[in-house]
């Protein structure tokens, strides 16, 4: 079955040529080849959909830097299993001969590409999964990041719990790579602060028996909660704290996806949550506007971080042919030019670190009204400290 | 731990216990009467939560669009056991199986393309929307404590139907001698027809009451198949008694093992399941 939906996906492999300007420069050579890595199946396919279509939608507003090359896509379903990740990212890159490799969303999958894909000769290009290891130990030149790592959303919450008067702190997530390194990050802002963690909690991913454990939050009565909650586990966490009458008694904090995409199903149990994280909806930059109204003039609906960080994926690979003229046949070249790039992000403007990561602005937000409202920048130009990076 | 606490945790365990129950209660029933293994009763209750959390958008009553799943899911149980589940009379188990484990891709791919892969979450209904103070800080919803007593006033309603009605006596002459039964001119047909569509129904009102408390995703109905296994596999495997005590007891230790042991506590009711077995093979109040 998952045999002929990658074939199938291959042969469907769109061709982009439309808005590409035939009459700009005379060598419109080989077509650049993007493969596309993402989940359009399973749990997280909308995150993948979102996420191909920022990708399509920067390579077509910046068609003209392409210097006529025209662009192949080759989409391949990971359905979010790491056990499938090698197999389709070596036919990316031994039978279809991609120049970029754009995915995936999961980190497990990550870990899978990332083993096929470092050190050879194609760009990969993450644009989500958080994974410290693909920035940290496992970071290689060809492989670059325009979402996060996992730290950075998290490290600018302790300094924001410890301002807020914040002294003793309970911390509660999943126990997986994500999950870990969230609350990882906070305590180590937060304690080098002076602050204490009372209780850290690491559940089995994913289970969402979250009432006991909001009990015991009650009855531990700490100043303030931190978590790292995602999906539809951040959905059941925040419905239980309010439930439970926790809500406004004891201050709940959070890695930014516990408010990203959930919070029309949390409603009013959500507002008043303070979460950090490099994006909000409404942020008030002019790229951001601007990209939301392309964004929604194409699709026919508002955008989401994940469509953010696919169509930084699909600038970086338009502004790198472009300062190259069009010619990427020289990997090394396209690799130091990606390295120097300033990416004018609707997030902000952001630049990669020497591990390839962005350097980042981390914004604190707050819900209200249903809206995550940013109150002031958490961390700016935060740089994943990249431990265990020999690059 | 503090008395109060231990209370407190008691109380979420019992509620959890009694919602478990109420899941398990169609599995356990559906195969004590009609010897069917129905791994597609996780889809019910994903199909019972989807529904509610659709018609709440539809109509905005909790009322009126629990009603109405609940009959949609009574109807698409009539529809399953004509349509598919009366051709597994005869056969083993494997192919029960086979066809069920079919029925949950079915299920999971009618998910994805009628309501997509995003995460949602009903609001509770306004009147039950309160909470009653707790503890010092904490208090107890009112929806919780509602679906407790549902879920006990379900329980109850099951257990006098079994026990003091022609149907539950029709029920049980049939789980003992299928063959007697028709015999003596029952019309065993309609009567397997019946009990499959109220097991079913069990698990869709499971997961409408269920849908206000939990979020509403892609898979939500595998998760709670396997604890219903569990519950089903240490109560006895078509004891309804045993479902409810074996609902209970995984509620309450599964709720104690997340606070004392959080990193292990979804071993625990599994050790919990083997020691069971170890003592009565077939199960606490298997037949």
């Amino acid at each position: 079955m998952s045999r002929i939906k990658t074939l199938a996906s291959a042969v469907l492999a769109t061709t982009l040529t439309a808005g590409l300007s035939t009459s700009a420069l005379a060598a419109a050579g080989d077509p650049v080849k993007i493969g596309i890595m993402l989940p359009f199946s399973g749990i997280y396919a909308q995150l993948g959909e979102a996420g191909r279509d920022g990708l399509k939608l920067a390579l077509k507003e910046k068609a003209s830097a392409l210097h006529g090359s025209p662009v192949e896509f080759i989409e391949l379903d990971t359905e979010a299993k790491p056990s499938r990740a090698p197999e389709l990212a070596s036919s990316l890159l031994n039978q279809h001969e991609a120049d970029f490799v754009i995915g995936p969303v999961h980190s497990g999958v990550a870990m899978g590409m990332i083993k096929m894909l470092r050190g050879k000769d194609t760009i990969m290009i993450i644009p989500n999964a958080g994974s410290a290891a693909a920035t940290g130990p496992l970071c290689a030149p060809n492989i670059f990041r325009t979402s996060f790592s996992s730290w950075q959303p998290s490290y600018p919450m302790g300094k924001v719990a410890l301002d807020k008067g914040y002294k003793k702190v309970y911390a509660i997530s999943w126990n997986y790579g994500m999950g870990r390194e969230s609350l990882d990050a906070f305590e180590e802002s937060f304690t080098a602060g002076g602050g204490e963690i009372v209780e850290k909690v690491l559940l089995p991913f994913p289970s969402t028996n979250f009432q006991s454990h909001v009990s015991d939050i009650a009855a531990t009565n700490p100043d303030a909660v931190f978590t790292f909650f995602a999906g539809g586990g951040a959905i059941k966490f925040v419905k239980d704290y309010d439930a439970m009458g926790l809500r406004g008694k004891i201050p709940l904090l959070g890695s930014g996806f516990l408010t990203e995409g959930t919070l029309q199903a949390q409603g009013d149990a959500a507002e008043g949550v303070l979460t950090g994280l490099h994006y909000a909806e409404q942020l008030d930059v002019p790229k951001n506007r601007e990209f939301r109204e392309a964004f929604n003039t194409e699709y026919g609906h508002y955008p989401d971080i994940y469509a953010v960080q696919g169509y930084d994926a699909g600038q970086a690979i338009a502004n790198t042919i472009g300062q190259l003229e069009g010619d990427i046949s020289d990997k090394q070249a396209v690799i130091s030019t990606m390295e120097k790039l300033t990416i004018d992000s609707p997030r902000g403007e952001f630049t990669f670190s020497r591990a390839h990561n962005p350097i980042q602005n981390i914004y604190l937000r707050e819900v209200k009204d249903g809206v995550n409202v940013v109150q002031s920048v958490a961390a700016e130009a935060l740089e994943d400290p990249a431990r265990g990076c020999k690059l | 731990m503090s008395t109060e606490l231990f209370f407190v945790q008691l109380i979420n365990g019992l509620q959890y216990g009694l919602l478990l129950f109420l899941i398990a209660s169609g599995l356990t029933l559906v195969f004590g009467v009609m010897g069917i293994l129905n791994l597609a009763h996780g889809s019910m209750y994903m199909v019972g939560a989807y529904l509610v959390w659709y018609f709440v958008a539809v109509t905005g009553s909790f009322t009126v669009s629990a009603i109405l799943s609940a009959v949609i899911a009574l109807g698409l149980g009539i529809l399953i056991e004509r349509v598919l589940i009366q051709r597994l009379y005869n056969r083993n188990h494997l192919d029960q199986v086979l066809l069920t484990i079919g029925m949950i891709f079915v299920f999971n791919s009618l998910q994805s393309i009628l309501w997509g892969n995003d995460p949602y979450g009903v609001a509770v209904p306004e009147a039950l929307s309160g909470s009653v103070p707790f503890t010092d800080n904490s208090s107890y919803p009112v929806y919780r404590i509602f679906a407790a007593l549902i879920c006990i006033a379900i329980a109850a309603a099951l257990y006098f139907m079994v026990s003091k009605t022609r149907l539950g006596m029709l029920i049980r002459a049939g789980e003992s001698n299928r063959e007697m039964v028709e015999a003596l001119g029952v019309n065993i047909k309609s009567l397997y027809t019946i009990v499959f569509a109220i097991g079913v129904m069990l698990a869709a009102i499971s997961g409408i009451i269920a849908a206000p408390m939990r979020s509403i995703v892609p898979g939500m109905g595998e998760s709670v198949l396997i604890t219903c296994f569990v519950v089903v596999v240490i109560g006895g495997m078509g004891s309804i008694k045993g479902a409810f005590v074996g609902a209970l007891l995984v509620g309450v230790i599964s709720t104690f093992a997340a606070v004392l042991m959080p990193t292990m506590s979804n071993m625990v009711i599994y050790l919990f399941m083997i020691l069971v077995l170890l003592v009565k093979p077939q199960g606490l109040f298997a037949k």
